[in-house]
């Protein structure tokens, strides 16, 4: 091993105290700097880190960030969300790869660049968009790929890529970003001005038991979409024994189409780390931590710094607001690039260094999560929430919204929408009430994302945004009349084949199965009967998957199937002879005549 | 009957241990949930989803569910035996299944599952996927192709064996073993003593030179279908054959 290589190693275990539970901040500072985890780094970190070789190799392959092969200097990662795709996507990426010379997934021979396309980052308001390293390039065309290049080409240095500072706190000296808010519509909760410290001093004053009631009265409800009770969950975490417990802030918003965490870190991170300390005080956990999807490792040094002054001011670290024995602390957790960590319990395993497999249930976070502590993970916009809660009062809040569903929802809404942005809206909105606040001219469909994720058509648009209704995380991608659903639907379907963690059989091949499902449909080649197989996929799939991926995943399918039913039927038909439409004589004896003639593969 | 806590296990009342899983109390009892990743003596793992059971109206992995007293499982039931089926055919159609030319053919449990479950062809598509065979080591043989992804190897070279001489790489469809050299077999400390080599369900994992050993007719599945009586009354004679 070089001996540069080494001392790194050596240099970095030691900078996260030489805790093998800390393999993800190793990997990806090892990343950072030799633009790999190569076999010998991996040696290295089995010798000085103490964690073993499959172990290390299989966190490394998990991740999309993360790679045991060389990636260039300057690695150009283009969002391949739905919507991106829609909005020339394709055409920005030829741009890319023409001008780099490079296909996608490859790397110049120089080692200074690599294309790749990834996952949702995040910025579908801004699409097509990509991230250049950390540093997010927005609403992107050919022209603008081929000036990228050439001035990377120049410095290599995508930070010198931003020209235009983007509003708010995109514009603050420690985050220096092009991207743009996008707050359409703030609403008197979660998107409001508030009182700094003020929710965390009150909180203070009060008994944890007492804090708990108050959310409970406020009736919150998690906004991650399941909806789940935060009091009831606090009180679980409350009740379980064990001197140590960690509350878990998820910014690791991945459904494609969604945004509104990323805003939220941008603008209110303040009241997100209030809503944890309070959180933290109520469960009895002394330690927090900030699980930051690496799609937004631009607002990294930004959070950082909120915390070093919330520490200053005494609204972190120990005797908070001059409580005696009110302790939290707050350490950001970085992601490396993988959907599934969104699942609670594959984000516990992610902040453990480990693979992002989701764990078996029971036992649940709440009882054994991080380190086998209790453990809350609650949502950015929940604990924004908390804050809220707190410093207005619960009837404040829950006087907003209805009944069983108290309070406001951020929505993400891209698309084909005149104002895609951020939205602040009381539950129990309709949805067409939305779409007109976002401009949306002639609907086809809407993309609701979320665990109970869905495509509706305009025979739902008098639905409502609500728990009991159309639940949701907050993505709401809008496609126009000259969009093609089960094109969508398809796209979305690739998302989950590629990001499922691929630990049980129903997610890791019935994603796949769905999606080429769907492929036959659009190329004319399906039959009646391909339809009736995508309802026995998505039951079986539904009822044996181990976590709420796969137990929801192909909702696009049946959702797009169930509004656009016509289309579907007017693309599939049966063969008069009863043969297999799908079957295709050429490719299936491509192999036999490869062997026969002796030609290469 | 024995005094104690019990649950029921399709109308049957059956004891359980506190601790004990669903699978494991209804393996004590001698009742049998089909299942292909879950092996005694190996640490649960619940990948497979084959011994899905109804626990009061939830569907559960029967391996790692715990089993409490007075609770409700349906197995053989079934809404549950077509999940069951359907999860096979994906097992199937994911990987390269050529029971004809598989020295495991007959003591398979994959395949023994395929003719409990009477399935004459999948219905879904084979997706023929390229995957590698690695027989780099003298004694041993890793063939990708009809891996299932159990970990049962995985599980036992690292808590029997001691040795984590594999592991997973990847991720979604792209999951695969992976062995600790990051390389070849043969560059690890695998040895054909392994008690890793005992365990694996199919033909993916297997000592070189004794294939065959067993004639037809004699082999652990000729006689007796896996788990016993068969669900399907009908079920095909074992001929040999693509499952």
């Amino acid at each position: 091993m070089s001996t540069s290589l080494e001392n790194a190693i050596v240099e970095v275990c030691a900078s996260v105290g030489n805790e093998p539970s800390r393999l993800m901040d190793v990997a990806r500072e090892i990343q950072a700097r030799f633009g790999c985890v190569s076999a010998e780094a991996i040696d290295g970190i089995h010798t000085h880190l103490g964690v073993s070789r499959p172990t290390a190799r299989s966190l490394v392959s998990f991740y999309s960030f993360l790679s045991e092969k060389p990636k260039g200097r300057v690695v150009i990662r283009l969002c391949d969300d739905p919507v991106d795709r829609l909005f020339g996507h394709d055409r920005v990426l030829k741009a890319f790869s023409d001008e780099l010379g490079i296909p996608v997934g490859g790397t110049t021979t120089d080692g200074a660049f690599s294309l790749e396309r990834t996952a949702c980052i995040g910025m579908s308001d801004h699409a097509p968009a990509a991230l250049v390293n950390e540093t997010p390039v927005t609403d992107l065309s050919t022209d603008k790929a081929r000036e990228i290049v050439a001035e990377l080409r120049a410095h290599m240095s995508p930070d010198r890529l931003v020209k235009k500072l983007g509003d708010g706190n995109n514009g603050h000296p420690l985050v220096r970003s092009m991207v743009e808010n996008h707050i359409r519509k703030a609403g008197p909760i979660v998107l409001t001005e508030h009182h700094h410290g003020e929710a965390t001093r009150k909180a203070a004053a009060m008994s944890p038991t007492e804090v708990i009631r108050s959310v409970k009265a406020a009736r919150l409800r998690g906004r991650g979409g399941a909806g789940f009770p935060t009091g009831i969950k606090w009180e679980m975490a409350r009740a379980a024994p064990g001197p140590r417990k960690f509350l878990v802030c998820n910014a690791d918003e991945g459904e494609p189409g969604t945004f509104k965490d990323r805003v939220l870190l941008t603008e209110f991170p303040d009241r997100v780390f209030a809503g944890m300390t309070i959180a933290g005080y109520a469960i009895g956990a002394r330690e927090g931590i900030l699980y930051l999807r690496a799609e937004y490792a631009y607002l990294r040094r930004f959070l950082e710094d909120v915390l070093a002054q919330r520490r200053a001011e005494g609204l972190l670290g120990k005797s908070i607001a001059a409580r005696h024995s009110f302790d939290f602390d707050i350490r950001i957790q970085m992601g490396a690039g993988a959907y599934v960590c969104g699942e609670e319990s594959a984000l516990l395993n992610s902040c453990e260094g480990l693979r992002g497999d989701p764990r078996n249930r029971p036992p649940f976070p709440a009882q054994k999560g991080y380190l086998g502590c209790p453990t809350i993970v609650n949502n950015v916009e929940t604990l924004a929430c908390v804050a809220r809660i707190l410093d207005a009062g619960p009837a404040t809040f829950s006087e907003y919204g209805t009944k069983q569903s108290a309070g406001s929802k951020l929505l993400s809404i891209s698309g084909d929408v005149g104002m895609a942005g951020v939205y602040e809206v009381p539950f129990g909105v309709t949805l067409r009430d939305v779409l007109t606040m976002a401009d949306s001219r002639e609907t086809q469909a809407v993309q609701i994302g979320g665990p109970s994720g869905r495509m509706v058509g305009p025979s739902e648009f008098d639905r409502t945004i609500c728990y009991d209704d159309l639940a949701t995380g907050g993505a709401m991608a809008v496609f126009g009349p000259d969009r093609n659903p089960i094109e969508i639907a398809r796209l979305y379907m690739e998302f989950f084949e590629d990001e499922s963690c691929g630990f049980c059989t129903p997610c890791r091949v019935g994603n796949g199965l769905l999606r080429r499902g769907l492929d036959k449909v659009l190329a004319g080649r399906g039959e009646p009967s391909d339809l009736v197989q995508f309802e026995e996929v998505a039951r079986t799939m539904k009822a044996t998957s181990r976590c709420g991926l796969g137990q929801t995943s192909f909702n696009p399918v049946l959702t797009t199937l169930a509004s656009f039913r016509p289309l579907f039927d007017s693309l599939v038909k049966e063969d008069p002879k009863k043969f297999r439409r799908s079957f295709d004589l050429e490719a299936s004896t491509r192999e036999a005549a490869r062997i026969r003639t002796g030609g290469a593969r | 009957m024995s005094e104690g806590p019990r649950f029921t296990l399709d109308g049957r009342e059956i004891p359980l241990v506190p601790g004990q899983t669903v699978i494991e109390a209804a393996d004590a009892a001698g009742i049998y949930i089909p299942r292909l990743c879950h092996k005694p003596g190996l640490e649960p793992f619940g990948s497979c989803r084959v011994c899905t059971v109804k626990a009061n109206g939830r569907s559960v992995a029967a391996c790692t569910y715990p089993a409490s007293p007075g609770m409700i499982v349906e197995s053989d039931t079934e809404e549950v035996n077509a999940h069951r089926k359907l999860l096979l055919e994906m097992l199937f159609v994911e990987g390269n299944h050529f029971c004809m030319s598989c020295e495991k053919s007959g003591n398979c449990e994959l395949q023994a599952l395929g003719y409990r479950f009477a399935i004459a062809a999948p219905q879904l598509e084979f997706q023929f996927p390229v995957r590698d065979v690695d027989a780099s080591h003298p004694d041993i043989l890793i063939d990708h192709n009809r891996c299932i992804l159990c970990s049962r190897c995985v599980r036992a070279s690292r808590d029997l064996d001691k040795k984590e001489v594999f592991g997973f790489v990847g991720r979604g469809p792209h999951k695969r073993i992976a062995v600790s050299s990051g390389t070849r077999l043969r560059d690890t400390d695998a040895d054909v003593t392994d008690q890793a080599l005992d365990v694996c369900p199919v033909g993916a994992l297997l000592r070189k030179r004794v294939g065959f050993a067993v004639p037809v007719g004699q082999r652990l599945y000729d006689k007796v279908p896996i788990g016993g009586a068969p669900v399907v009354p009908e079920a095909p004679v074992a001929e040999e054959g693509r499952a």
